[in-house]
């Protein structure tokens, strides 16, 4: 229909699995991150950096309708799925949600059973196939089950905070979503589950699309196929900062050869 | 100034022993009043334990099973209060759990806005601070003959249970159940409420993360999360419920005569206390104390258990 | 739709309402719901009789007379309410020193020793003890013991029943409202040299004021319409107050005896009493929940 008008940033002739048409993001009267337009590609990593503050979190938890969770959170313009808003006032979020997962920056286990976190999701994605095969094969992918296989009754509190993240992984994965979305993952880690982790995604988005916010640019170079960066700049008259979106492209360009001169301050470390 | 005048103006660089005995005084005081704590609990259990000495050495412990109560020939056997407060305070609990629990999600788990959920926390609040003999009397001339109807009802239908085997003629177990729902039920709430702010967020992102519904996330994750807090708050409830006194009392019908219908007058150990022990002398008062003591070491033994549990199990989302 | 999405297959997002997951959800919001209301309901029913039953009788002579004789008609509870005020103030007396003082030694002095965990424990156990235990325990110690002058039910005698119900409360309160002050704020004034009793009294205890005194208010409320803790040691008395060494009237216990009267006129003074009572509970717990949100604003 329109989508010829406000070209989004350019991400190649990839096929786009989410689209971000316009989105503003406000917390109350207060916008957090204004004027986003983004083409997320099929079955690649991008990533988004930035200084904190600048709305990079908020726009990935928008993805999947977690801002929903945030007591006026509102969001203005058009995030595209599979060729559905998935703010129209139709869309059911769980559905979103069961298509569109996330990892968090915190560990966050259930607190039941190892086995029990990743068949949690699963039932009640309605799986019907054979659970003891899918938890294995979700924490083989997470690259947990060596760690893991002769204490699946344990509860997922008892492990460590690498392998917790893991777990969490292993939990989105297992659902079989078409998008992880992954906020900060690693923040909490030490280097060796970081490690891990990064090693995991480049294996997952064979099958997955994979959006990651991190603050660490070493990590977007090592796991990234595309990087938006994202800005924040004083509003007028007002004393908060209002998140954009400055630039969006292959992670090589936007490390190597960015447009935009604070795309080029940032990366090289002059601010943030 | 000490290079100026080259002599020291502060003339207290030394603590002066006034000072520092007042520092001690004051840390000696608070222990002191502290201590009172103790003091107080430790006499409460004494002068009970004390007085009820003459009733343990005459019935020993056929007290707790026989219910004769006869203040002319002293024979004394507290089975129907004790039955009385055990059943009326745990079907209290069990009708004020779900509603409680229900009522706590209803405020903390986003359904309404929060408006609403602030107007309705209120009210509950505020309904807990309403004084216990005002209730007894709402349940005498309001509750009981606006409840009359509904247990004739069940009495004719269900008559051939025994648990609706009299007929309903006024005060009686099941309005004094009832009452002791309305005051527990702001407890069970308030504690609920707290256990369930207190799940982490991020418990509540991962369910919802994973395609959760809402009652999918309550029932699988953020209710298991809460559960020994809430356990722990419906320990206190309980112990609170086996206590109270006045609406009971004022409703109860204090019948020393077991049925074993809820629909006949019946008596809780408080109430019990509340009627005879202003009027008491010789060994009933003995068997009052006697009978002060089980309710002392029932109630002791649900809030230790209800600390218990919500310190043991507490700690575990750090 | 130019979008390369439009070509997959493509499973709706759409909201269905009529899916077994959503219609359970809604079925539980609905149940929730229902029991909310349930549990508002109560509080409702009992304010509108309290309100209008009590309401009906509130008079000047409802605040300057004595309960009239069985039988008779008229007549006010001015010695209940004065009586209620005095037990109140002399049970708010006691608790209230003592309890600050043990909340202080909890919160700034004591260790992770035994012994205060073991006050800790006590002033749990102490909070759960009942109320007519409080009675008991006092009426043996106090009253059947003549220790006042050698007069067995005395107002005195109520308000200590009553300091007894609400010391756990008062030291709860200090406890956690000194342990919300910043740790900083005590570390500033002990870096200057201040000593321990001057960092608490002129720095802890006034920046912790408003969380203590709101929750001191709330437990004088509930003291105030206390009823079992007095019914044998403040007694009863049909008279004017005589000191606090005497029987005393209290609209609580009046509540109490009027309410199983099979008089008219004494079932109306109990309404009449419940209305006072109510409204001034009630008025000090919306003023604790006012001073609250008015200076954490």
């Amino acid at each position: 229909m329109t989508s010829t008008l406000n070209q989004p940033s350019t991400s190649g002739t990839l096929p786009s699995c989410l689209s971000l048409e316009n989105v503003t993001i406000s917390y109350g009267s207060f916008e957090a991150v204004r004027d986003v337009y983004m083409d997320i590609p099929r079955n690649r990593v991008t990533a988004f950096i930035g200084p904190s503050g600048c709305g990079k979190s908020t726009v990935l938890r928008a993805l999947n309708r977690m801002n929903d969770l945030i007591e006026g959170c509102s969001l203005r313009g058009r995030v595209v799925f599979d060729g559905q808003d998935i703010y129209a006032r139709e869309v059911d979020p769980v559905e979103v949600r069961r298509r569109i997962g996330m990892v968090f920056q915190k560990p966050n286990p259930f607190p039941k059973s190892i086995y029990e976190n990743i068949a949690f999701g699963a039932r009640i994605n309605g799986f019907k196939g054979d659970m003891d095969e899918l938890v294995e094969r979700s924490l083989r992918k997470a690259a947990i089950w060596d760690e893991t296989k002769d204490k699946l009754k344990e509860s997922g509190n008892a492990l460590s905070g690498g392998q917790q993240q893991r777990l969490c992984i292993a939990r989105a994965i297992a659902v079989e979503p078409e998008v992880i979305l992954m906020d900060e993952p690693c923040s909490a880690l030490d280097p060796i589950s970081t490690l891990k982790i990064e090693e995991m995604m480049h294996e997952l988005k064979k099958s997955f699309t994979i959006v990651i916010v991190t603050h660490n640019m070493q990590q977007a170079v090592r796991v990234s196929d595309y990087t938006s960066f994202f800005n924040a700049e004083a509003v007028e008259g007002g004393s908060g900062k209002v998140g954009y979106l400055v630039e969006f492209n292959d992670t090589e360009r936007i490390f190597n050869a960015p447009v935009q001169q604070a795309t080029q301050d940032y990366v090289t470390g002059r601010f943030g | 100034m000490r290079s100026e005048t080259g002599q020291d103006q502060f003339t207290l660089r030394r603590r002066p022993w006034s000072e520092r005995s007042i520092d001690g005084g004051f840390r000696l005081l608070t222990i002191l009043l502290a201590s009172l704590v103790a003091v107080v609990l430790l006499g409460i259990f004494l002068t009970v334990f004390n007085g009820a000495q003459e009733a343990m050495a005459s019935f020993g412990l056929s007290f707790l099973v026989t219910s004769g109560w006869n203040p002319v020939n002293n024979q004394y056997g507290a089975f129907t209060a004790i039955y009385g407060t055990l059943v009326s305070s745990l079907l209290a609990l069990f009708i004020a759990v779900p509603l409680g629990v229900g009522t706590a999600i209803f405020i903390t788990e986003n359904l309404i806005p929060r408006t609403w959920r602030e107007v309705i926390g209120v009210m509950v609040e505020l309904l807990a601070a309403i004084p216990s003999v005002v209730l007894g009397l709402w349940a005498i001339f309001v509750m009981e003959p606006l409840l009359r109807p509904f247990l004739n009802f069940l009495h004719q239908s269900l008559g051939w249970f025994p648990l609706f085997s009299t007929v309903p003629k006024g005060p009686g177990m099941a309005p004094a159940i009832l009452i002791l729902v309305v005051m527990i039920l702001p407890i069970i709430t308030a504690i609920s409420r707290d256990a369930l702010n207190q799940v982490p967020q991020e418990l509540r992102q991962g369910a919802y993360g994973v395609g959760s519904t809402r009652w999918i996330a309550i029932f699988n994750v953020i209710l298991p999360a809460a559960i020994s807090s809430i356990i722990g708050g419906v320990m206190l409830a309980l112990g609170r419920a086996m206590g109270e006194t006045m609406a009971v009392t004022m409703i109860i019908g204090n019948s020393m005569n077991f049925s074993w219908s809820l629909l006949a007058p019946g008596n809780t150990i408080s109430a019990m206390l509340a009627n005879q022990f202003g009027e008491a002398d010789g060994i009933q008062v003995s068997a009052l104390l006697y009978a002060a003591l089980i309710l002392m070491l029932m109630t002791f033994a649900v809030n230790i258990l209800a600390q218990w549990i919500v310190r043991r199990f507490s700690l575990s989302y750090n | 739709m130019t979008l390369s999405t439009a070509t997959l297959p493509s499973r709706s997002l759409r909201f269905n309402p009529g899916l077994k997951r959503n219609r359970t959800d809604r079925l539980f919001t609905a149940i929730a719901a229902l029991f909310s209301l349930i549990a508002v309901l109560p509080l409702v029913l009992v304010l509108i009789y309290v309100l209008i039953q009590g309401g009906k009788l509130i008079s000047i002579s409802l605040f300057t007379q004595l309960p009239p004789a069985p039988g008779l008609e008229g007549g006010g509870i001015a010695n209940a309410i004065i009586g209620t005020f005095l037990v109140t103030l002399v049970g708010s007396m006691i608790a209230i020193p003592v309890g600050v003082g043990g909340g202080i030694y909890l919160a700034e002095y004591a260790r992770r020793g035994w012994f205060s965990q073991f006050i800790r424990l006590g002033n749990d156990i102490l909070a759960g003890v009942p109320s007519i235990i409080c009675g008991v325990f006092v009426y043996s110690a106090i009253v059947a013991t003549r220790l006042f002058f050698g007069q067995s039910y005395t107002a005195m005698a109520g308000g200590i029943a009553l300091a007894v119900l609400m010391l756990p409360t008062v030291i709860k309160t200090t406890d956690e409202a000194l342990k919300l002050v910043p740790q900083e704020l005590s570390w500033g004034a002990i870096g200057v040299g201040a000593s321990k009793f001057v960092t608490i009294t002129r720095i802890t205890l006034p920046s912790a004021f408003t969380p203590m005194a709101t929750g001191v208010v709330l437990a004088i409320a509930r003291a105030a319409g206390e009823t079992a803790p007095l019914i044998f040691t403040a007694l009863f008395s049909p008279f004017w107050p005589e000191g606090l060494f005497n029987p005393i009237a209290s609209m609580s216990v009046l509540i109490f005896n009027f309410a199983i009267m099979p008089y008219e006129a004494q079932n109306a003074l109990a309404w009449a009493a419940s209305f006072v009572l109510v409204i001034l509970i009630l008025g000090a717990n919306l003023l604790a929940r006012w001073i609250r949100r008015f200076t954490s604003s």
